[in-house]
């Protein structure tokens, strides 16, 4: 991860440059560390929650904190770690898969990710000030609306201001996608990571909007005296279901179909094969995306919709499973007759099939609308949803991170410590959530803090801790591998994995402007057409000549800081009118700093051809 | 391209938002931007419309709305769409002084919808004693009209903005394609009022 200028500055230089930086390759480090740091936050939370629940009737956490701790161990994953850590791989990968040399808005990118570090930061400061948000990650009213204290404003402001970041970074990889790929990368040729990466920015941008109106009436209602959810003024408590679920169900397939895009690479390069029907996956990623949709009521069948409301999105729920099928049996066909080789980054993917696809067949039982009556807010859905979020998301980021890591930092994690990580979080992963679904037929309801003796939920649960516990020393070993392999570990190619995309033409890590020369894309897999031809690299697109990139600009984190401190200021001004000034001083920051940036001409600079040559003889490029 | 062809370029192109990679760039952003922006005052309207009968015993929509002044604003508004659209009309025949003309009318009208707007809502609160959290219908139509007034509050600063910024030095390739997509909110913006005054007001006086 060292810079030039950490190598010329030292410690602060390098701070500095993380700062500023509107490299893609850098924010992807930034969201790595961010994303991971949250994922131990919300692992040592849920760690927490199974020690509460490891026997009957105990008292380790309070019934208060415990609400408070299934709140913020839901929405640190969802929002906090599994969000950046997924815009991690796509800032490391998608402008090299298709020849880019940076993302069409590099400003843009790294305004997305302070603006999600400082609403992460908003969300976990309420711990220290007198107690987290505890309405459950949904936060449905009246629960949230009536609950004492400020933890609910602070779920609000952070993830209004995390949710700003994400919409940006959502629009700016649309664009980067239609407009920045590289002569012959026509769309029909991208590697599903960037096509899944295309589809899931769609599902951002017309998912965040109706979380961001939610999260506003929220906020009006507590902070601003509104009567949205207020019955006794006319409110409608359920118009926040509404909004949450429109939001929150293509939430889960932004959460997924990047990770379905990363398998896609990696069972492809790991069996020596292109990856089968290539036009059906990416027609099944466009289907699964609109689909998510429609069928966002299937979280609220019991509210009381009526049975033609309900029966329309259990069926359409369903549906969803056809092209999820489709996925399923092209990764099977893929593999089938290949040359399979089973690094770390091939265990976790086939792994992931087993477990998604069980995720999936509870999936469709839940969406059998009579019978989700019986399950609904029980544990069979908290085993559901683990099934698909741990056994597709988390296994997709590790394998991804297994195959990429080469790629951003140059060396390859450490096998024997890789599969050493993968065996008891795999079968913790199992021992904990399976379990669960038993426990929730037999009637344990979720989000209660103790159960009660001599139901027969003893053992069920106790189990479920164990696999816990063995999931976080999976976690910890992948830890360590991370330190070892920076430090014992040495350099290797650009193209450890013999790989197939273009992110593989270039050194590990890629100098910062990416391509020396745009290349030439010539076919699906461009690298491996060029190889299967006998070919060193990919034929450039352009002569060798002065390259543009873009400036580095403290701005981004000027605009998060100072949304920031205008949260607060919306948050205590119900306590004490004098408040609104951190709001006002807060927005004029933000505001201040959005005019400078539109007043201020900022083109960029040049690399010249000069500093290009000098390069190549250093071993760039080829 | 040099910054140099950028700033001073000696021959405009007929589409000069459009002439730059950071152009195009921008200009399919923004439309995207606008796709979310639409999800986000459909939700506003969702709301709305799931509301608008909340009253709580208190003022209904019948018995607020005047219809004249709303349809006053409604023509200013439609106007200083028109407006923009000259302004955008001269920026592509590369005439900026006339550009900058028909930007300042535009502004202009959009100052005087919202002077309307404020007069409306002050009415609204002190002689129907109809505020914020007055009933569930009272806060769903201040935060709809409310988003939308922020709406053109914020396009009228960025246009104005970029209208003294870039006074001295005419027109370029790098400031055109802020004046175009700056000209796409705004009327972004007029269809949003289309809608809130067919829905908001026609139905509620109507409905
Ligand atoms: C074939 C695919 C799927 C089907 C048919 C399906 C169906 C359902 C249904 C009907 C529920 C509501 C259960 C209830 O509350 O009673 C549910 C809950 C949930 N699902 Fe899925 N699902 C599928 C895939 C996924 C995927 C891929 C993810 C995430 C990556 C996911 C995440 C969740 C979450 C987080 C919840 C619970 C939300 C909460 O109440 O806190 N599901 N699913
Ligand atoms: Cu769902």
């Amino acid at each position: 991860m060292s810079t030039t200028a950490a190598q010329k500055g030292g410690l602060g230089a390098a701070i500095w440059d993380y700062l500023t930086t509107v490299d893609h390759k850098k924010i992807a480090h930034l969201y790595l560390v961010a994303g991971g740091l949250f994922f131990l936050i919300g692992g040592l939370e849920a760690m927490l929650i199974r020690i509460q629940l490891m026997k009957p009737d105990n008292n380790f956490l309070a019934a208060g904190l415990y609400n408070e701790m299934i709140t913020m161990h839901g929405t640190t994953m969802i929002f906090l770690a599994a969000m950046p850590l997924i815009f991690a791989l796509m800032n490391a990968v998608v402008p090299l898969q298709i020849g880019a040399r940076d993302v069409a808005f590099p400003f843009l990118n790294s305004l997305g990710f302070w603006l999600f570090l400082f609403g992460g930061l908003m969300l976990n400061v309420s711990w220290f000030t007198g107690g987290a948000p505890d309405a459950g990650w949904t936060n449905y009213a009246p629960l949230s609306t009536t609950s004492p204290g400020h933890g609910v404003d602070y779920y609000v402001m952070g993830l209004q201001i995390s949710g700003a970041g994400t919409l940006i970074g959502g629009i700016n990889f649309l664009v980067t996608i239609v407009n920045m790929r590289a002569p012959g990368m026509t769309y029909m040729r991208m590697p599903l990571f960037t096509w899944s990466t295309f589809v899931t920015s769609t599902l951002i941008l017309f998912a965040f909007p109706a979380l961001t109106v939610g999260l506003f009436l929220m906020m009006f209602d507590r902070m601003f005296g509104a009567a949205f959810f207020d019955v006794a003024k006319g409110g409608n408590v359920i118009i926040w279901e509404h909004l949450f679920w429109i939001f929150g169900h293509p939430e889960v397939y932004i959460l997924i179909l990047p990770l379905f895009g990363a398998f896609s690479d990696i069972f492809s390069t790991f069996s020596k094969k292109r990856l089968f029907g290539y036009s059906a996956m990416v027609f099944a990623t466009v289907l699964i995306g609109f689909l998510g949709f429609m069928v966002w009521a299937h979280h609220m069948f019991t509210v009381g919709m009526g049975p033609i409301a309900n029966s329309i999105f259990a069926v359409a729920t369903m549906a969803i499973a056809v092209p999820t099928g489709i996925k399923i049996f092209n990764w099977l066909f893929t593999m089938w007759g290949g040359q399979i080789r089973m690094t770390s980054a091939m265990l976790w993917s086939v792994a992931f099939i087993p477990s998604f696809t069980i995720g999936g067949m509870t999936g469709v039982m839940l969406a059998a609308a009579a019978a989700d009556f019986q399950y609904h807010d029980t544990y069979f859905v908290v085993g559901h949803f683990h099934y698909v979020i741990v056994g597709g998301v988390v296994f997709g980021i590790f394998a991804a991170l297994h195959y990429w890591w080469p790629k951003m930092f140059g060396k390859v994690l450490n096998e024997k410590l890789g599969k050493l990580a993968f065996w008891p979080f795999f079968i913790g992963f199992h021992l904990t959530f399976f379990i669960q679904h038993f426990l929730g037929l037999m009637g344990m309801p979720r989000r209660y803090w103790v159960f009660l003796e001599g139901q027969g939920l003893e053992a069920g649960n106790m189990i479920s801790t164990i696999g816990a516990f063995l999931m976080a020393i999976g976690s910890v070993i992948f830890l360590i591998n991370v330190v070892y392999t920076a430090v014992k570990e040495k350099k290797v190619s650009g193209d450890p994995w013999d790989g197939r995309t273009l992110e593989w033409t270039m050194p590990s890590p890629p100098p910062h402007y990416n391509f020396v020369q745009t290349p030439l894309v010539r076919g699906l897999d461009p690298l491996w057409v060029e190889k299967t031809e006998g070919k060193e690299g990919m034929t450039p697109a352009e002569p060798l000549g002065d390259i543009h990139m873009p400036n580095a600009s403290i701005l981004p984190f000027t605009m998060s800081l100072g949304l920031f401190i205008a949260g607060f200021g919306f948050i205590y001004q119900t306590d004490d009118k004098t408040w609104l000034v951190a709001a006002v001083v807060g927005m004029a920051i933000t505001l201040g700093s959005m005019l400078i940036r539109s007043l201020k001409d900022d083109l960029g600079h040049h690399i010249h051809k000069e500093e290009l040559e000098e390069d190549i003889k250093k071993g760039v490029g080829k | 391209m040099s910054h140099e062809d950028v700033l001073n370029p000696k021959h405009m192109p007929h589409d000069p938002e459009k002439a730059t990679l950071e152009g195009k760039n921008k200009f399919l952003a923004f439309w995207f931007f606008l796709g979310g922006e639409t999800v986000l005052f459909a939700s506003l309207f969702g709301t709305y419309i799931a509301l608008n009968g909340s009253t709580a015993g208190e003022n209904t929509p019948e018995h607020l709305f005047g219809l004249e002044l709303v349809f006053l604003m409604t023509m200013m508004l439609l106007t200083s769409s028109l407006t923009s659209v000259y302004a955008m009309y001269h920026m592509k025949n590369h005439d900026f002084r006339k550009m900058q003309t028909w930007l300042a009318i535009t502004v202009l009208l959009g100052l005087a919808f919202l002077g309307c707007e404020i007069y409306e809502f002050l009415h609204y609160v002190h002689e129907y004693e109809f505020t914020f959290g007055s009933s569930a219908f009272a806060s769903a139509f201040y935060t709809l009209v409310g988003f939308h007034g922020g709406h053109v509050l914020f396009g009228l600063s960025w246009i104005v903005a970029l209208m003294i910024r870039n006074q001295k030095r005419g027109l370029n390739l790098y400031n055109a394609p802020k004046f175009y997509v700056a000209s796409l909110y705004w009327h972004f913006i007029d269809v949003v009022w289309v809608f809130i005054f067919t829905v908001v007001y026609l139905m509620g006086k109507v409905g």
